[in-house]
């Protein structure tokens, strides 16, 4: 019955976990963005510290390993002035659960105020926000395929930076959709900020079977979904989907899916181009649109770090 | 002993008797109804006034482990089920003549429901190599089956077919294309995407069930359809009854209720194997058992420990604990189609009875005295503590559902008794 109700909101409708970006009202995701609006003017400051959440204690539980995305968090808590503790929690095959939930005890035994928490497996945040004690506060840092929730948030920081108006946008996300967690936060931020017309591009293999569902068009050809774009995002090929009954090679996909000048060229001229990270150059981008005036893939990372300390924040209540 | 159930309302699918009259049992046996015999002496009158007096139910699904036999009989008891069909894959796996005996023989201690194994259909359910189908049979295994482990290689599932026909035994099957469903763990569709759960497609059931179809009426295996849970499943098996393959269906309870929505924000008590599917498919379900194409409602009764249960979805162990709501929810079942209770009744006493070839699922004279005695019109909440089972694990944990069982009499015994 617990995991029938919402957890992310409590009574009073604020946000108590991050779990998701489905399911979040477009009020809530517009003060997040709002808030990291003035982390931005810290971040670029000599002195880049407040001290909102001094004598807090967060804790960065990573089950699958991520340095960039636990960086980032630690970042943004130590911005805040929050005390950061890192556990790469090594996951043994036996007893993982009494693992995730002893690890939970645990922690909270130590006065934890906040996880961070990033898992291999779809719906780990949420088992983990269920038994955690009501003080405590849940951010989902990736899980599985479900969802990655401050990444969705970053991205739109961004297209929200560059292109200020959601509800004129066309918008594209090209590439394995199937096993991405970034584009499910995506397409759920992006429809409920009021994007009209919303593509998902790639070969069938990769892309969920009731796509359309949740709200976008299908497009089967890169060149064909590009057309008159105003945001094109790539997402991140996994090597071990490169070759097997998914994909033939990283060449033909390449051939067919990757993001040249050529191709972009048939978006609006000012269309702007975004990747979550790590990229696979030669893979899914070409190097030429990466480093190319279009992208806006460095200032992403840069926003990722004021959205991180608006999400924290926020939870902690530090920003009434 | 002898007990006799005094004012209740006597409701006999099989003969379609429905009729507020008194049943007397000795030794075992039903010796009257209506008049008590002549000198009757009782050790115990059950007074079942406002209550039904049915026969004891049948469940064609039960998963037992070693260890948990105690607490699922008398889960069983409580549930008012009275004959259970227990897959192969125990630990170790029914595939030996002596692991039969012993199973058996520990069942019968407890006085209770009549466990009836199947065998396993290959050695260690391996899919290889047939298992000692002979032998089992003897040593008491009612129908032989794969339970979750499909027979890959379809030589082997053919020649497994011929020899079990050889000998009149039937084959209980499960369809589901092992390749097609490899790391699913929900059903594949809208809400698996949302979630991003790896799918399990309608298809995976829909190929091994026409594979096993086609196989059936080739070699005239008398096949047994477990755990349907697609529409075009069961549209496939109205079409096979149509051309007289020799084929039944069962389908679990909580198919008839659940829905891939219910899995929520990542509900494991939902975690189930076949998944819970789409409304649709439901819906079908629904109707396939009204129209007779799925002959029996089965609890597949799956007990697990909560720890297994408290991992993430993908991780958790797939199962429902099922014999003490079996009869509440298709007690449910018959409100939302609106049958009478006195028909739904057959879905979990003489259909199962028949498709597995069974002497219960009929209170007659002269009848094995298995009788479960319930209140329709009561309703209780499903909850952990009420529980019998080891298994806690009901994604009905919860629910106020109607039906409370009075008592349960097990071959003559009172196996279980409402506390008043």
């Amino acid at each position: 019955m617990l995991a029938r109700k919402n957890l992310q909101l409590n009574e009073h409708g604020d946000l108590h976990h991050l779990l998701a970006i489905e399911g979040l009202p477009r009020r809530i995701i517009e003060r997040i963005l709002d808030t990291a609006e003035s982390f931005v003017g810290i971040n670029e400051r000599e002195v880049k510290v407040v001290p909102l959440l001094r004598g807090k204690s967060i804790f960065n539980i990573f089950f699958e390993n991520s340095t960039r995305t636990r960086t980032t968090f630690e970042i943004a808590a130590k911005r805040l002035s929050a005390d950061v503790v890192n556990l790469d929690v090594a996951r043994s095959s036996t007893s993982k659960g009494e693992t995730i939930l002893d690890t939970i005890a645990n922690l909270t035994a130590m006065h934890a105020d906040m996880f961070v928490v990033r898992h291999s497996e779809s719906g780990a945040p949420y088992l983990i926000a269920q038994h955690a004690a009501p003080h405590v506060h849940v951010v989902n840092a990736g899980d599985g395929r479900h969802e990655h929730p401050t990444q969705g948030l970053l991205d739109m920081f961004t297209i929200r930076h560059y292109k200020k108006d959601f509800t004129r946008l066309t918008v594209a996300i090209v590439g394995d959709v199937l096993h991405s967690r970034v584009a499910r936060s995506q397409i759920h931020a992006l429809t409920t900020l009021g994007v009209p017309e919303l593509r998902v591009i790639g070969p069938r293999t990769l892309l969920p079977l009731d796509a359309e569902r949740l709200g976008v068009r299908v497009f089967d050809s890169l060149d064909e979904g590009l057309k008159g774009v105003d945001v094109v995002t790539m997402l991140r090929l996994q090597n071990e989907r490169m070759s097997g009954a998914l994909l033939p090679s990283a060449s033909e996909y390449f051939a067919r899916y990757g993001l040249t000048p050529q191709r972009l060229a048939l978006a609006k001229p000012d269309a702007i181009v975004l990747h979550p990270g790590p990229m696979n150059r030669g893979v899914e981008i070409d190097s030429a649109v990466a480093d190319g005036a279009q992208s806006v893939i460095l200032p992403q990372v840069t926003f990722g770090i004021a959205v991180r300390m608006a999400v924290m924040a926020i939870l902690a209540g530090a920003t009434r | 002993m002898k007990i006799a159930i005094r004012n209740g309302r006597l409701i006999d699918p099989a003969s379609g008797s429905d009729r507020q009259v008194d049943v007397f049992i000795a030794a075992g046996r039903i010796v009257a109804i209506g008049e008590a015999p002549s000198g009757w002496h009782g050790n115990r009158d059950i007074d079942a006034s406002g209550c039904i007096v049915a026969p004891g139910l049948v469940d064609l699904a039960v998963h037992v482990k070693r260890g948990t036999l105690a607490t699922e009989m008398a889960a069983a008891a409580a549930g008012g089920v009275t004959s259970m069909v227990c897959s192969p894959d125990t630990d170790p796996v029914l595939d030996e003549p002596g692991l039969v005996d012993m199973l058996r023989w520990r069942a019968q201690s407890f006085h209770g429901a009549r466990l009836h194994p199947l065998g396993a259909l290959t050695k260690e359910l391996a899919g290889e190599q047939l298992a000692e189908l002979s032998k089992l049979s003897l040593a008491g295994c009612i129908a032989f089956s794969q339970a979750d482990k499909p027979i890959v290689d379809h030589q082997v599932l053919l020649r497994a077919m011929q020899y079990a026909t050889t000998f009149g035994f039937a084959v209980w099957l499960r369809p589901e294309e092992t390749h097609l469903a490899k790391g699913g763990v929900a059903h594949e569709g809208e809400m698996a995407t949302r979630l991003g759960l790896a799918g399990i497609p309608s298809s995976a059931e829909i190929i091994a069930l026409a594979t096993h179809l086609e196989l059936a009426r080739v070699t005239g295996t008398r096949l047994h359809v477990c755990r349907v849970s697609t529409a075009d499943a069961v549209e496939m098996l109205r079409e096979a009854k149509r051309r007289g393959i020799r084929v039944s269906a069962d389908v679990a309870v909580h198919q008839l209720h659940l829905t891939d929505v219910d899995i929520g924000h990542f509900d494991t008590q939902c975690r189930l194997t076949p998944p819970l599917r789409s409304a649709r498919d439901r819906d079908a379900l629904r109707a396939g058992v009204l129209d007779g194409t799925i002959d029996a409602i089965v609890s597949d009764h799956t007990p697990r420990p909560d720890g297994s249960k408290q991992l993430p979805f993908a991780e958790a162990a797939p199962g429902a604990s099922g014999l003490e709501t079996l009869l509440s929810l298709t007690l449910r079942f018959a409100d939302a189609v609106g049958v009478d209770p006195a028909q739904a009744l057959a879905w979990i006493t003489q259909r199962p009875a028949g498709v597995a070839n069974l002497s219960a699922g009929r209170i007659a004279l002269d009848a094995p005295a298995d009788l479960c005695v319930f209140d329709a019109t009561a309703y209780r909440i499903v909850n952990r503590a009420g529980l019998r089972s080891a298994g806690k694990n009901s994604p009905f944990l919860g629910y106020e559902l109607p039906g409370v069982v009075r008592a349960t009499v097990a071959g003559g015994h009172i196996a279980y008794e409402l506390a008043a």
